[in-house]
């Protein structure tokens, strides 16, 4: 299965991912070769077959919607790559 | 003194022969002299670890320890510890100290056990060989030109190199059980909801699992009575009976139903590796237990459906690294796109950044029921299998890799065939089930790994055919050649 270069562009912009032009034929094969393998599942009728999407079939839990947790901004900012005033800095989006 | 087990140093703490911040001292000093060469760390933390070791000494003195106070061991550095840097294997997290601790490393705090340092693993645990870390590759203490195995392959490495008595793994596709196989270890995989995934750096939430890696089986008990526990933080935790996993380490084999599935034993695998294999499982028979023939038909599907299940989990997943709240940041960003893409772009490495791509892919649109929906269907198949098969027997066997260690940039440019490597442990997790590698012997002087795998939430009968085993063999006692003195 190939997948052409277009198609390579868009994976990795939806993914946020810059890709140099001249890595894309290396893309191409990676991708390719694994998608290949990927294509064995075609070979089984699963028309029938319900998906699982969680081992055990269990439910996410819910709690009481009520606050538990502190206010950490001050701690888990700070790790941040850049914060200002207690909001997070990024490049500016409107002008 | 450090080749004994958790059990015998357990007693020998506790009886006062030596203290902890000795034993600290100890397996310090033999970590900062083999880590250069095996790079089993990213990070060592002396000091933090002979501060535990005094408060674990202070608990034995007045009293008030359990089995596992006082005893050091290390984390694989998924595990969110406060403080102290979590790298998950990659340059995205390089500068990143956790606000927090992973409840798997809060409990073993509460036991006592003394962290001495962060395990190096593949990054994000995407691998089967600990050579896609921004750290560098952790060698194998049995060859240093072989893969220890991966994504848990430093702490595989430290325990087999008795750098440390014990270490946490994590499991998603086989990343406990595959490494502790290769690096002549034990290795418990969970079944899936048994160890909190919170603060556990995510890769594939359905499959991630925790679970202890230790010297024997009776050790890997020990640590998953610490390890093990409902916590209301994680969502897909699950609210069973505390349970004590040393109290069925001795109980009778006889007339355990043991099923050898044909395909674990195909032609493609290691001569060596089957011979070790049907060796342990002679045994079991001698000790009573009988022996089935059973079919898992749809074994050779596990690899497709895990490489569409993972990577679509783990795009979603690590969409969260943006440069933005914390890890890596892009130098002088052009605009928001840019910060985005270029912070993704230099702070992943390719492997993580090609299964991204894979996982974007089969997720997106008029893709999706061809790939992920087609995954999760055969992801069912697969679990039928195993329900099937449990139906006649007790626990199922064979080996937990198709071949000892490969060498060190063997795979790396052929990620299809490095995923192969995968082929008896990635069906577990997609079934979520529970499995112990438990190690059987050597091929051409590599370590080889039996795989019990078992029913759910069937880990102490696991532990009790491993500890049987252990009893009848000396496999697991045996300490590379430069690391036995």
């Amino acid at each position: 299965m190939s997948l052409d270069r277009k198609q390579i562009e868009e994976i990795a912009m939806l993914a946020r991912l810059s890709i140099k032009a001249e890595d894309i034929p290396v893309h191409q094969e990676e991708l390719g070769g694994i998608l290949d393998m990927v294509k064995q599942m075609e070979s089984l009728d699963t028309d029938p077959i319900a998906p699982l999407a969680h081992p055990l079939e269990i439910d996410a839990r819910m709690r009481v919607d009520a606050i538990t947790e502190e206010n950490h901004r001050t701690k888990n900012q700070k790790m941040a790559p850049k914060t200002e005033d207690g909001y997070y800095l990024v490049p500016k989006v409107i002008e | 003194m450090f080749s004994h087990s958790l059990a015998e140093l357990s007693r020998l703490l506790h009886q006062g022969s030596i203290s902890s911040v000795e034993l600290t001292e100890l397996f310090l000093a033999r970590c900062q002299a083999h880590n250069t060469e095996l790079n089993c760390f990213i990070t060592l933390c002396p000091e933090l670890a002979l501060e535990d070791a005094k408060r674990a000494d202070n608990l034995i003195t007045n009293k008030l320890h359990g089995p596992l106070t006082g005893i050091p061991f290390a984390h694989k550095d998924i595990f969110c510890t406060e403080g102290v840097r979590t790298s998950c294997g990659s340059k995205m997290l390089d500068n990143f100290q956790p606000p927090y601790d992973a409840t798997v490393v809060k409990k073993l705090y509460g036991s006592g056990m003394v962290c001495i340092g962060k395990a190096n693993m593949d990054e994000f645990a995407m691998g089967s060989s600990t050579e896609t870390s921004f750290y560098g590759a952790t060698k194998n203490p049995w060859d240093l030109t072989k893969v220890p195995g991966g994504s848990s392959g430093g702490s595989a490495s430290a325990v087999a190199a008795r750098l440390i008595p014990a270490a946490t793994g994590t499991d998603t596709g086989g990343s406990i059980r595959q490494p502790a196989a290769l690096c002549g270890i034990t290795g418990l995989k969970p079944t899936y909801g048994i160890v909190s995934r919170f603060g556990m750096i995510a890769f594939a939430s359905s499959l991630d699992q925790g679970g202890p890696m230790t010297q024997t089986a009776e050790d890997a008990a020990m640590m998953m009575n610490a390890m093990a526990g409902f916590d209301v933080n994680d969502s897909t935790s699950l609210d069973r009976e505390v349970i004590d996993y040393t109290a069925n380490l001795n109980d009778s084999i006889d007339g355990i139903r043991i099923g050898l599935p044909k395909q674990y034993f195909s032609n493609d695998v290691d001569p060596g590796t089957i011979e070790k294999v049907r060796d342990a499982i002679k045994q079991f028979e001698q000790a009573g237990a009988k022996i089935i023939e059973i079919e898992l038909p749809n074994t050779a599907l596990s690899i497709p459906a895990y490489y569409v299940v993972a990577p679509a989990e783990a795009s979603s997943n690590l969409s969260r690294y943006d440069g933005v709240r914390f890890g890596y940041r892009c130098k002088k960003p052009k605009d928001l796109l840019d910060l985005y893409c270029r912070s993704r772009t230099e702070g992943f490495g390719n492997e993580v950044k090609r299964r991204i791509m894979i996982g974007t892919y089969v997720l997106s649109a008029g893709y999706y029921d061809a790939y992920y929906l087609k995954a999760q269907k055969v992801r069912r198949m697969i679990r039928d299998d195993f329900q099937q098969a449990f139906k006649d027997v007790d626990v199922i066997m064979g080996p937990t890799t198709p071949a000892p260690a490969f060498g060190l940039n063997e795979l790396v440019d052929d990620p299809v065939r490095m995923y192969l490597a995968d082929i008896f442990t990635v069906s577990v997790n997609l079934a979520g089930l529970p499995a112990i590698s438990v190690p059987a012997g050597f091929s051409s002087g590599l370590p080889v790994g039996l795989q019990i795998i078992g029913d759910y939430f069937s880990e102490s009968r696991l532990l009790n055919l491993a500890h049987r085993f252990q009893l009848d063999t000396d496999w697991h006692k045996k300490t590379p050649d430069g690391y036995a003195k």
